[in-house]
């Protein structure tokens, strides 16, 4: 079978679901659509076992923060290539801030476990079944997740910036 | 400053902190020396952490740590104007920043959908293929100086000068390159640039022969690099290797030939592949991929397309100097782009190029603005420097630093 992404979109939604692949579309020749955490361990399992899909490479996994998506604010980004047929897609998944728990991925690629404690680090991602979530790039005492959109760039809890100093 | 999600997540991380806390008292019950590598140990080459747990001279564990240069670049870039963030990707694989350089440029060109001319492709080629040169070389001769000879790392870091030296012809810096444009390259191949180009391709082959021969077939090498740090290949995949150290367990994935970008489908070259995995296969796929470089420069070199060496981009592309003085249009581009006044489409595109160190992707979201709303780097070295821990385990420490070095893992890379 020849992957496009009609036909691949067209086997998954009869594996899942319409409810559960929706809003596909077609950004940069990858297609992108969005799951639910309930679906997404189930969902990269069979890309993993089917036979023609035989996508069995985690690409990279990103956060990314929408505030204004309320009560749908976080995201988290899959992308998986299948290297026998060349074929790549990506997977979003969104879930509420207050409630940022998505499955680990860990039992199905080692590579996730640094990209889930990266995600954790920076947006606050909740992996349950990671072997070990901790931070992983910032210190450990720090107290909030830097990649969210609501802390500006510079640190603002250092008390050793004076204003003066830069003219404000 | 607490986070509104903190009380959330505060249970379960405390959790996982006593299963952590656990375990580490289990180990300690064992007779087990505890050994401290790095964070800067000189034969780790970069500031990187790992807690050995060792019975005698053998590895039982191993904790790494990273993120000791962490530099918060994703943050920083959500803040700049796209051509800002060139800069900022110079310092991840600074064994060859080109390349980073290059993969950022020809992501936002996705993005705003420009199509380069082949003259600038081309010159790209050149450009990354010297850096993959320059970042094999250096992990090479490492390599050979970790297991005790110095002479070869002397021999090529020479030719890295010489590397340095086209570099500093083409776009003024050395290191971090900050090379290219948006567009295209900042300015054609200057004559001198394409003789120096000519002068190291005449003299680098006896260079590099010569260094293969010191350590392909020597004796004491082979000894400590055979079998050392093996993995396999579907260890390998599920661990996210890509690059030479994936292709040293057999497994024929290369970006330039899977995904041609600028040009690569236009060259001939094979993609080597190893055979077990293991340190020597490392070193051999890299000393061979450094012969091909050289054939796509050659090749690039010889067939040189005329043309501009950069695309008619007004509004991305700054104009040259002169124009800006003399004409109403550059002039107001100049200001316009300098001061990040452009605002760039609204989209989502990745891109990955072939780095020195495997698949250095860019993922990148647009909302419209004169900034990006999120950079995603897929640094290679972090994806496959968790594998590290299984392949020293049951090692020894001499062999462990020589796996190190033979991963190339590059601090600023990993850390970002």
């Amino acid at each position: 079978m020849e992957l496009t992404n009609e036909n691949v979109l067209g086997k998954l939604i009869a594996q899942f679901g319409e409810e559960n692949i929706r809003d596909a579309y077609n950004p940069d020749g990858i297609m992108t659509f969005t799951t639910n955490r309930e679906n997404i361990i189930a969902l990269i399992q069979y890309l993993y076992d089917d036979k023609d899909l035989q996508v069995q490479f985690l690409t990279t996994m990103a956060g990314i923060h929408f505030p204004d998506h309320k009560g749908m604010e976080m995201c988290m980004m899959y992308q998986l290539h299948s290297l026998r047929h060349n074929y790549r897609l990506r997977i979003k998944v969104f879930v509420p801030a207050e409630d940022p728990v998505l499955p680990t991925l860990t039992g199905i690629y080692a590579t996730a476990n640094w990209m889930e404690r990266e995600a954790y680090d920076f947006y606050g991602f909740i992996f349950t079944g990671h072997p070990n979530l901790i931070r992983i790039l910032n210190i450990e005492e720090m107290e909030y997740h830097p990649m969210l959109k609501q802390y500006p760039l510079e640190d603002q809890t250092r008390e050793d910036k004076i204003d003066t100093y830069f003219g404000r | 400053m607490a986070t509104d999600n903190k009380t959330a997540d505060t249970d379960q991380l405390q959790e996982f902190r006593d299963n952590r806390d656990l375990k580490l008292q289990d180990k300690k019950n064992e007779n087990l020396t505890t050994l401290n590598l790095g964070p800067t140990h000189p034969a780790t080459h970069g500031i990187f952490q790992n807690i050995l747990q060792m019975d005698g001279e053998v590895i039982m564990d191993a904790v790494p740590t990273i993120g000791y240069i962490h530099r918060a670049f994703e943050k920083i870039a959500e803040r700049r104007p796209f051509y800002q963030i060139t800069p900022l990707t110079d310092r991840m694989n600074y064994c060859s920043s080109p390349i980073n350089n290059m993969g950022y440029h020809m992501t936002v060109e996705k993005l705003l959908g420009i199509e380069i001319p082949k003259r600038a492709q081309y010159i790209r080629v050149i450009m990354m293929e010297l850096a993959r040169i320059s970042d094999h070389l250096i992990c090479n001769s490492i390599l050979g100086v970790d297991s005790g000879a110095f002479t070869g790392f002397l021999y090529v870091m020479q030719e890295r000068e010489h590397i340095y030296d086209i570099y500093e012809e083409v776009c003024g810096a050395r290191l971090t390159t900050n090379m290219g444009r948006i567009g295209g390259m900042e300015r054609d191949l200057s004559p001198k640039a394409l003789h120096l180009i000519g002068e190291f391709l005449k003299r680098f082959p006896k260079v590099w022969a010569e260094f293969e021969k010191m350590l392909t077939r020597n004796r004491i090498f082979i000894d400590r690099t055979v079998g050392v740090g093996a993995i396999s290949a579907e260890r390998a995949l599920n661990y996210g290797f890509t690059g030479p150290n994936l292709r040293a367990t057999g497994v024929d994935y290369d970006v330039r030939v899977m995904n041609p970008y600028s040009s690569y489908d236009d060259f001939e070259f094979e993609i080597p592949v190893g055979e077990k995995g293991d340190t020597y296969d490392r070193f051999l796929v890299r000393n061979e991929e450094v012969w091909q470089s050289l054939k796509i420069i050659e090749q690039a070199y010889k067939n040189l397309p005329e043309g501009s060496y950069h695309a008619d981009a007004p509004h991305y592309y700054l104009p040259p100097k002169q124009e800006v003085y003399t004409s109403m249009e550059a002039l107001i581009y100049h200001f316009k782009i300098v001061m990040g006044e452009i605002d760039a489409p609204k989209g989502e595109v990745y891109h990955s190029v072939e780095g020195g160190n495997g698949e250095l992707g860019f993922y990148l979201i647009s909302d419209g603005g004169r900034t990006p709303y999120r950079l995603h780097f897929r640094r290679p070295c972090f994806i496959y420097y968790q594998a590290y821990t299984e392949m020293i385990k049951g090692g020894q420490l001499a062999d462990a630093i020589l796996t190190l070095s033979s991963l190339n893992v590059i601090a600023g890379e990993l850390d970002a």
